[in-house]
């Protein structure tokens, strides 16, 4: 059923939804900021992704914003939702005020309106932190796969179910002083592969990547992340876990590098 | 204007597209992937209930091999898939599984001992051997004989996709995301036959448009299901990779009819309730709240395949048993009996959406439920190596091809499976392609830059037409055309009108032109305006080839023909646009060889057996069982299988050996 016959069969006492939309095409000359506002009839289970397609369809065609699979699965339709950052396609309007107003999520480049290029910075982290299995040796894909305590793998898929949508960037504060900062979304990757006994990574080798001030260390663990991670991962024990483990392998190579302490009195 | 030239372009960066380009990189070729939106993006995260792989580690799966594999995708098919394909793909799959198990996917594990499970709304307790500890689990999905679909919770797909598009990271492969194929290139080469060199493609954030030349192309971009109003799929699901195949005039779509409805949509957003909520135990349900679906189909009841079920749901709806709704009828998913803790553990998705969407919690709830388009067979029409029929060096697999392990019914569990094993196959045939001296481009830059002007001429006409037709307008017209007439349940007189109604949007396409948003960079409003263009034709190949196919075979099931003819239909439709002027394409078949099936056709095992026979079905039967019984004295299940259908010689070499398994040891002959 397309979008217009939805509204069409809303009751009468329908709200009218006023939607605050920053609007900015940075490719187009002499473009600048500016909020314009929408005004159109809600229906029933209206998602913002049914909303904001009915403003394209009927309001304004050059609006533009990111949906791929409109489920709460992807990752891509993440804006900043009456200040906050969540994923559009799962927010019903009915959980809103009649204003409502959107903005594109900060620290990734605009590519214009609601739409941000969270694809490259995903990748540059991906990048950075090595973010793959490190195996020793090639597994025989003719042989038995390893086997893995049952646990074990509910555990890494807890964390492996990251959807890369950017919330728990927009919602630190960290990264708006230190844009190297690698966020919450990628201390929560090091915490799935170091508990996967597949990578062969040892706790030095990740000290390596987020053992500095652009790592762990700066997180603040005030936890904006995790009031705004749409699949609620378990940050918070996650980044202090990593925290503890870090500290330590900081300590001891401390010792190790310290001449004062390496030979025992 | 901008050349760009690399060994393998691959057009889609689903589970797919990705697998073929690690292949082929790890052959040594330079590969560069385009996508519409950052690979993990890709509609492949969306899986949700599993992979179809024989391991037969789990209790319920126990005594699974590639045989029994190969009959479910067999019979699932009505008989309609490529066995040759399909043996390739079941000997393959366990070896897919188990290395994107090394590569990262945190696979379900089997648990030693006791647990319990609901079969037949019965609580069972299943007891797992201490040797299959810690290895890959299973569930039950629909028309298979055993529990065989591995998975990881709910989110199968996204771990598949994050381990494949993290291995494309390690093997630092070229992706290019927000890219968007338009058209593709090709000539007729020096050695005078028709040759793909790559494609045109539109910067979706700049608008630029830029040439890809390369000695192998690759289409991987997923199903046309956006064809509908309403979709299980992800809204980039809009077969613009089959459309510029088509376009080429040269390239063949196989089986567009062959569209699959799930049953568990749900109402009335079309977000999908995987096919493992029944595999745990679910049911379905109707007004009175009865579980309708036993006095159907007694033996596999709920879990009968996927087209039986929602034809089933679909009469039992017309008998007046649907729950009414503003938007029309529907019927209920009970999930309730498998308990809180099963559904947050291992239905986590469904779980979520159940929440977000309906605000209903599916441990208490009933989940409101419709069949909806879900999966399309048909695609780009290829050979066993992925390789188009009629345009060399055009490649295609994943869901956008007709490689044809599916025919007219997909099992469940099995697209992803196809998915890696087409990635993992196609990569070495591309691979030994681009080996060859023959493969180099000899195309000239003149022709590469006809087709981008081309191109730039069609946008440019759709922006500075005025009083032209809204494609909006157009789209939804499609859409509702697809909905009402080419649907389930389909019929002659219905489809003739659909094919009509669309040849008169195809024409009313030719004149569109973009309203109210003139930029040539990202604008949605241009880029629906040429998708709508190709989308039409997507839908006429679809709804034509229903019309003509005057049989019901899988999911296509006509009202005015109930019966599925092997005598008459045993047979591929094939379809190539080679007349643009046209309104229509032009429709060929391929016979389906029964005298070489491996599993000749039979019945399915569903209703009442309706099949117009073809007499050689009993001959080769025959052929087949004298073949078995001589086997039986001196030969095993391999020897059999090679004496019915030689296969493994097509295969790249790496991939012909055994599988293991825990009751069947690792021979490397
Ligand atoms: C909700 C849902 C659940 C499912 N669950 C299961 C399941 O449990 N088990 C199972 O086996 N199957 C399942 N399927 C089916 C399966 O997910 C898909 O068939 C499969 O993932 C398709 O993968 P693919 O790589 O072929 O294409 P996709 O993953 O769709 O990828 C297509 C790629 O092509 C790109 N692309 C498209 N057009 C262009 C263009 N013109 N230019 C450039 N790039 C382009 C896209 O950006 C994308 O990267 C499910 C399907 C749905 C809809
Ligand atoms: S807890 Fe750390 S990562 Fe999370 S928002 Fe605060 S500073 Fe950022
Ligand atoms: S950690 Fe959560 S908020 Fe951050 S990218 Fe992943 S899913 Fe999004
Ligand atoms: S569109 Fe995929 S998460 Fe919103």
């Amino acid at each position: 059923m397309s979008n217009s016959q939805i509204a069409s069969k809303a009751p009468k006492q329908a709200r009218q939804l006023h939607f605050h939309i920053l609007r900015f095409d940075p490719h187009l000359k002499g473009d600048k900021p500016r909020i314009e506002t929408f005004i159109i009839e809600e229906s029933p289970g209206m998602t913002l992704f049914i909303a904001l397609n009915d403003i394209r369809r009927n309001h304004d065609a050059s609006l533009k914003f990111d949906f791929v699979c409109r489920a709460g699965i992807c990752g891509s339709c993440a804006m900043v939702i009456n200040g906050k950052p969540g994923l559009a396609c799962h927010t019903l309007t009915a959980t809103l005020d009649t204003d409502i107003s959107l903005a594109p999520l900060p620290v990734f480049e605009l590519i214009g309106d609601l739409s941000v290029y969270t694809g490259n910075w995903m990748r540059g982290l991906n990048e950075r932190l090595e973010a793959w299995i490190h195996q020793q040796e090639e597994h025989d894909f003719n042989r038995l796969e390893e086997p893995m305590e049952p646990d074990l793998a509910d555990e890494i898929y807890e964390l492996d179910r990251c959807i890369e949508c950017g919330c728990c960037i927009a919602g630190c504060g960290t990264i708006q002083m230190r844009e190297e900062f690698v966020g919450a979304v990628g201390l929560n990757k090091i915490a799935r592969y170091q508990i996967d006994p597949r990578d062969k990574r040892s706790d030095a080798d990740y000290y390596e990547l987020i053992g500095d001030e652009d790592g762990v260390f700066s997180c603040m663990t005030l936890l904006g992340c995790e009031d705004v991670c749409p699949k609620n991962l378990p940050l918070q024990s996650r980044i202090a876990y990593l925290r503890r483990k870090m500290l330590q392998i900081g300590l001891t190579s401390v010792q190790d590098n310290c001449l004062c302490v390496s030979t025992p009195t | 204007m901008k050349i760009i030239y690399t060994d393998v372009l691959v057009i889609g960066g689903g589970l797919a597209g990705l697998r073929v380009a690690t292949g082929v990189k790890a052959r040594g070729h330079d590969v560069t992937v385009l996508s519409l939106v950052p690979p993990k993006r890709s509609h492949s995260a969306a899986a949700q209930g599993g992979m179809q792989a024989s391991l037969a580690n789990s209790a319920m799966g126990a005594g699974d091999n590639e045989d029994i594999h190969f009959a479910d995708t067999i019979k699932g098919s009505d008989w309609g898939a490529d066995q040759i394909v399909a043996r390739m793909f079941v000997n393959t799959a366990p070896k897919a599984i188990r290395e994107l198990a090394a590569w990262g996917v945190p696979w379900s594990r089997v648990q030693r001992g006791d647990h319990q499970a609901i079969i037949n709304t019965k609580k069972v307790t299943i007891h797992e051997r201490d040797d299959a500890h810690g290895l890959i689990n299973a569930r039950d999905f629909g028309g298979t004989k055993k529990w065989r679909t591995c998975f990881t919770s709910d989110g199968t797909g996204h771990s598949m996709l994050y381990a494949m598009d993290n291995k494309a990271h390690e093997q630092k492969i070229d992706v290019q995301e927000r890219m968007e194929a338009l058209a593709l290139i090709h000539d007729i080469s020096s050695k005078n036959e028709h040759r793909c060199y790559g494609a045109v493609v539109r910067n979706l954030m700049t608008g630029e448009l830029l040439a890809y030349v390369a000695k192998a192309t690759t289409i991987a971009t997923g199903g046309y299901g956006r064809i509908f109003s309403v979709s299980t799929n992800a809204i980039i699901c809009e077969g613009i990779g089959q459309a510029i195949a088509l376009e080429t005039g040269v390239a063949t779509l196989g089986n567009m009819e062959a569209i699959q409805f799930h049953p568990t949509a749900i109402v009335p957003v079309g977000i999908l309730a995987t096919e493992g909520c029944r595999g745990d135990g679910g049911v379905l349900r109707d007004v009175d709240g009865y579980r309708f679906m036993p006095d159907y189909e007694p033996e596999k009841k709920d879990l009968a395949s996927r087209d039986v079920v929602s034809r089933r749901m679909t009469e039992h709806i017309r008998k007046g048993k649907g729950v009414a709704s503003r938007y029309g009828d529907h019927l209920w998913l009970d999930i309730t009996l498998l308990g809180r803790d099963h559904i947050e553990k291992n239905l986590r998705e469904v779980n979520d959406i159940c929440h977000n969407f309906l605000g209903i919690d599916p441990a208490k709830d009933w989940i409101p439920v419709r069949p909806t388009q879900h999966y399309s067979m048909g695609g780009i029409r290829t050979k066993y190596t992925g390789e188009s029929s009629t345009l060399k060096g055009l490649y295609s697999c994943g869901e956008a091809a007709c490689w044809d392990l599916h025919g007219f019914n997909r099992l469940g569990g099995n697209s992803v499976s196809e998915t890696v094993v087409a990635g993992m196959l196609v990569a070495e045939y591309i691979a030994d392609f681009c080996d060859a001296v023959h493969s180099t481009v000899d195309i000239n830059s003149d022709v590469v830059e006809h087709f981008i002007k081309c191109e730039q001429g069609k946008l440019d006409t759709l922006l500075t037409y005025e009083n032209g037709e809204d494609a909006y307008e157009l789209r939804e017209a499609m859409e509702t055309i697809m909905m009402e007439k080419v649907g389930i349940f389909r019929n002659g007189k219905d489809l003739e009108i659909a094919v009509k109604e669309l040849q008169k949007l195809l024409k009313r396409s030719k004149q569109i032109s973009v309203k109210r948003s003139k930029s040539k960079a990202a604008n949605p409003a241009l880029e629906n305006a040429y998708r709508t263009q190709k989308m039409i034709k997507i839908a006429l190949t679809a709804a034509y080839g229903a019309l003509l196919r005057t049989e019901s075979r899988g999911a296509h099931s006509r009202e005015d023909y109930p019966e599925r003819n092997d005598k008459e239909w045993l047979k591929r439709t094939i379809m190539q646009w080679s007349k643009v002027e046209e309104d229509l394409p032009q429709v060929s078949y391929e016979k389906i060889d029964i005298n070489s099936m491996e599993l000749p056709p039979g019945f399915r095992g569903y209703g009442k057996d309706m099949t117009i026979s073809h007499p050689t079905s009993a001959i080769r039967q025959q052929a087949v069982d004298q073949a078995r019984e001589k086997n039986s004295i001196i030969g095993d299940r391999f020897s059999l299988q090679e004496m019915l259908m030689p296969y493994k010689h097509l295969l790249p070499a790496k991939y012909r050996t055994k599988n293991e398994r825990l009751d069947e040891g690792f021979s490397n002959e």
